[in-house]
């Protein structure tokens, strides 16, 4: 067995992560942030490892 | 003269051709797609995960190993890399988030006990499976399957360290503590300049001199990590995302997180309802995947390599090691990436302290990986 068949089950995982979550969660285009964060005049608004619970 | 090898190389060739172009039209249409349906920021997340993933495994640039070179063989070259990319990146980001707070975030977090604690564990761990934050994630998608049994250990890590993470925080912190402004570059660009001396004074002399390949990493990585910040306001890390997924996946499962307060946190709610298309950790952690796999695939013969046997024991260890890298990352507000690399970068003291507690713990974990059957006792 090589590490084509691991690779292979990397993005099989990905693949299935993405199915799942497009099953539970709905995209909207119309309401995405400006392209750049830098120069958008919005406060920064994503989860980050540092951050405690906002 | 007739070269009756010709049409077989031809067919090579366009065999190798067709591969790598189906290659590149699958991550332009992955970002196409998510640009499109998701919105331009999100795409341009997804790119810039990818770009990390390529430069990692194409230009065979870590976190992990260097430690261990330096730590077993003296090399700092690695380790000298990673402190250049580090120093490029706080030139800018420094600077630009003194002048739009707000709009722009560092990786600030307080220094406590069980950051420390988490640290030196993280340290430990990341040499036992020899792969860190990004490393895991990059070492999966190429085909390890260390890295691939580590990874959703290293989710569920990540989730349980987030869903515990206050009960450790009010063992003891202090204040969020941050180099900020021109003052802060500099002491910082010192701090960085006083590492990179001791390491050289503590390296083999003849193992010196950073190889040109990891030169180019370190500012390709340093140039995405900006655009890191610059789209997504943040800095580039990895263990949210890891954990957002678990998280996911706890309550699709019927869990309750009611019961901790960082999952039950309003902000982290929208989060969780939302999609990991529009979440920039997640993104940045798909395109680290999908690119080491392109970064592989696009290699001839990249795939090919005969998967390593060890025993039963060692991959027992390695879903240990990978639980532990997710839970202890949290405890410590990041890891090698989210800590180390943009912590100091984005000038957060959290970060030098993080980078001592887990050297430590390097120490500890290159002994252990004989030990615990995952390479051959000395």
């Amino acid at each position: 067995m090589t590490r084509k068949f691991t690779a292979s089950l990397a993005i099989a995982f990905l693949a299935t992560l993405i199915l799942f979550d497009q099953a539970t969660a709905k995209l909207n285009p119309y309401q995405a942030p400006p392209a750049f964060a830098f120069g958008s005049g919005l406060a920064s608004a994503g989860g980050f490892c540092g951050a405690l619970p906002q | 003269m007739s070269d009756a090898a010709a049409p077989i190389r031809e067919a090579r060739a366009f065999e190798g051709f067709a591969r790598r172009g189906g290659l590149v039209l699958a991550l332009l249409t992955a970002i196409a797609l998510v640009a499109l349906f998701a919105g331009a920021r999100f795409g341009m997340m997804l790119a810039v995960g990818l770009g990390f993933g390529i430069a990692l495994e194409g230009l065979r640039f870590g976190f992990a190993g260097p430690w261990r070179a330096m730590i077993l063989r003296r090399e700092p070259a690695g380790i000298l890399a990673q402190l250049l990319s580090i120093g490029i990146v706080s030139s800018v980001a420094i600077p630009l988030l003194a002048a739009h707070p707000g709009e722009l975030t560092g990786a600030q977090a307080p220094v406590g006990w069980a950051m420390i604690g988490g640290a030196f564990v993280f340290g430990a761990a990341m040499q036992v499976v020899l792969g860190c934050g990004s490393g895991s994630l990059v070492n999966a998608g190429s085909g390890n399957p260390v890295g691939l049994l580590a990874l959703p250990f290293f989710a569920i890590g990540s989730f349980a360290g987030a869903y515990h993470l206050i009960w450790w925080t009010d063992l003891g912190s202090l204040p969020i503590a941050t180099l900020s402004g021109w003052q802060g570059l500099f002491v910082t660009w010192a701090a960085l300049l006083l590492t990179g001396a001791l390491l050289l004074r503590l390296g083999r002399p003849d193992a010196r001199r950073i190889p040109r390949r990891l030169v180019i990493a370190a500012i390709l990585l340093a140039a995405l990590a900006i655009a890191n910040l610059l789209i997504a306001g943040q800095p580039w890390g990895v263990v949210y995302g890891l954990g957002l997924w678990a998280a996911k996946g706890f309550t699709a499962l019927g869990g309750d997180l009611s019961g901790s307060a960082f999952w039950s946190a309003p902000g982290t709610g929208r989060i969780l309802q939302g999609s990991i298309l529009t979440d920039y950790t997640s993104l940045t952690n798909i395109g680290l995947i999908a690119g080491a796999f392109v970064t592989a695939a696009w290699r001839n013969g990249g795939l090919s390599q005969k998967l390593p046997s060890y025993p039963i024991g060692a991959w027992l260890a390695v879903i240990i090691a990978g639980f532990l890298l997710g839970y202890s990352s949290r405890l410590a507000f990041g890891c090698n990436v989210g800590a180390f690399f943009s912590g100091i970068s984005t000038g957060s003291l959290h970060g030098w302290v993080w980078f001592v507690a887990a050297f430590a713990g390097a120490f500890l974990g290159v002994r252990l990986r004989p030990m615990l059957g995952l390479e051959a006792r000395q």
